[in-house]
């Protein structure tokens, strides 16, 4: 799977980087930046809620062809 | 994501329809009473097993859509089709009267009560003061003022104190002091104003006198960090607006104002509610008093069960928009009820409960969409210094009172506690 981030959506909450902050970072404007747009394990796991918990819509799972 | 079809609306069933007169299903005035901290108002699941929402009569005599499933809540808020403006007609809760209506038309709105480009822009510039690691760099500092507060309550010889005065006002209107910039020789000035001026039993003369006092002042601390600018979020902001052309000081004061109410009040209240929730839990006290690992998940849930901010999630709907079966009309109002979606069986396993493990972060105690608390990481920090230090510095804390003898604010629209008599 892989994760998109829209920072034009992004309203810097920071719920995401708050679930793993090895997959997501803030700029130090606020917005989303991605560490990882493939995380694997435990880590994709976290990114999944990530994306359930953005309050904004921001970000969005594509899965991808050989995901398991 | 914003724009929601009529057969795909979230939390509703497409077998759902909305019963007789356009969902009435109660003939209690909203906002309710919560009887209690451990309990919510019935009338929310009545209007929930109905549909998930309903009309019903507000205390101001108007009507509004009243929201009460989780999905159909998260739906709402993210949905750019309604409208935060507290200006409008029908915004429930704004008094009807003419002479508030014209006060409240004449003030300039602040980023809360902003719609879509306009409130992004607004939200952008102040966004990344509240990173995550921003916030981080204040965790010491606010472990410093925790601390204080707590040494000066062992310093009574009584063991006894009201927690609200000695620890739930004080902290979070330090920490926004430190935010801010106030310099520590204001502290007293803008404490002993910020206290009573979100206290409801303040007579609103006061508070009106009170709120014009602090207006003033913050507007010559901005006067102040424009000629002599320092490491905090004003003087950012001032440097930020300057360098972009905009700078304005009465925008910039009715920001730091809106910080200012949003972020004490609140945290004021989920200190006192959490330490009651926490002392009438022992078995689930003595767990993260043992591993603070498990004071974050707590915090979560003690945000969850209080739902403090229950109605401030009011919109009004600027077109007709069908949710399921039913249809709001533009200009209708609607209350996307934080409690009622944070106690939904759907999505929280035996809602009443208080499961300090259970740890679910996507509870809308912090709303949801564009205008989700800004002040969110800040928040939970705080909270989890405050109940991290003051159990494991008082590890003998109570009640020193029944909890039916607590004056919980029964007319508040964020619930908390009045007074909080402890003991040790
Ligand atoms: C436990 C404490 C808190 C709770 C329960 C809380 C709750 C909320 C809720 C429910 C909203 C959404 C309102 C809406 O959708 O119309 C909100 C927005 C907001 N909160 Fe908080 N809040 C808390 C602490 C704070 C703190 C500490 C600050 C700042 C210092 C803060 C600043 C704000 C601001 C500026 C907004 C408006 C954001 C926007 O419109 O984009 N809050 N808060
Ligand atoms: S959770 Fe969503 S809105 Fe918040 S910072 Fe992350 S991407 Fe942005």
């Amino acid at each position: 799977m892989r994760i998109e981030a829209d920072t034009d959506v992004c309203i810097g909450a920071g719920q995401c980087v708050l679930t793993d902050p090895t997959v997501f970072d803030q700029h130090d404007d606020g917005i989303v930046m991605l560490i990882t747009k493939h995380p694997e394990g435990g880590a994709a796991h976290r990114a999944r809620e990530a994306v359930e918990l953005c309050p904004s819509g921001a970000l969005s799972l594509i899965e991808e062809p050989g995901d398991s | 994501m914003t724009e929601t079809a009529s057969t795909t609306t979230p939390g509703i069933s497409s077998t759902t329809t909305s019963g007789p007169a356009s969902g009435e299903v109660t003939d209690a005035e909203f906002p309710l009473e919560r009887g209690c901290p451990f309990s919510t108002p019935t009338e929310y699941e009545q209007i929930r097993e109905h549909s998930p929402l309903a009309k019903v009569r507000l205390t101001t005599g108007r009507e509004a859509w009243w929201i009460a499933g989780h999905e159909l809540g998260r739906a709402v808020l993210a949905d750019r089709r309604f409208s935060s403006d507290r200006r409008r007609d029908n915004f429930p809760f704004v008094s009807t009267d003419p002479e508030t209506r014209k006060q409240l038309q004449d003030q300039p709105t602040s980023m809360i009560g902003m719609d879509g480009a306009e409130h992004a822009q607004a939200r952008r510039a102040l966004m990344g003061e509240f990173t995550v690691r921003r916030m981080a760099g204040l965790r010491p500092r606010i472990q410093q003022i925790v601390d204080q507060h707590i040494d000066e309550m062992l310093s009574s010889d009584q063991r006894t104190a009201d927690l609200v005065e000695a620890l739930s006002l004080p902290v979070p209107s330090l920490v926004i002091c430190e935010l801010l910039g106030v310099p520590y020789a204001d502290h007293d000035f803008f404490q002993a104003r910020s206290g009573p001026l979100i206290r409801h039993t303040t007579p609103t003369e006061v508070r009106l006198r009170i709120q014009k006092e602090l207006n003033t002042y913050l507007g010559a601390l901005i006067d102040r960090k424009v000629t002599d600018p320092t490491d905090d979020l004003l003087s950012r902001q001032i440097a930020k607006h300057h360098a972009a052309g905009t700078f304005d000081r009465t925008s910039l004061v009715s920001m730091a104002f809106l910080l200012l109410i949003a972020g004490h009040e609140t945290t004021a209240n989920m200190i006192s509610l959490g330490v009651v929730g926490l002392l009438q839990h022992p078995d689930q006290l003595a767990m993260i008093k043992e591993d603070p690992e498990k004071t974050p998940p707590a915090v979560e849930e003690l945000l969850r069960y209080f739902t403090i901010a229950d109605t401030v999630t009011a919109r009004v709907a600027t077109e007709d928009v069908q949710l399921g079966d039913t249809t709001i009309n533009a200009g209708d109002g609607v209350v996307i009820s934080g409690l009622a979606a944070d106690h939904d069986p759907t999505v929280f396993t035996d809602p009443d409960r208080l499961d300090l493990e259970r740890g679910a972060r996507h509870h809308v105690a912090f709303g949801f969409g564009p205008h989700q608390c800004i002040g969110q990481t800040l928040a939970r920090m705080e909270l989890q210094i405050v109940f991290d230090t003051l159990f494991r510095r008082i590890p003998t804390l109570r009640l020193a009172a029944p909890l039916d003898d607590i004056p919980f604010k029964s007319d508040a629209f964020v619930y908390g506690a009045e007074r909080l008599p402890v003991a040790w």
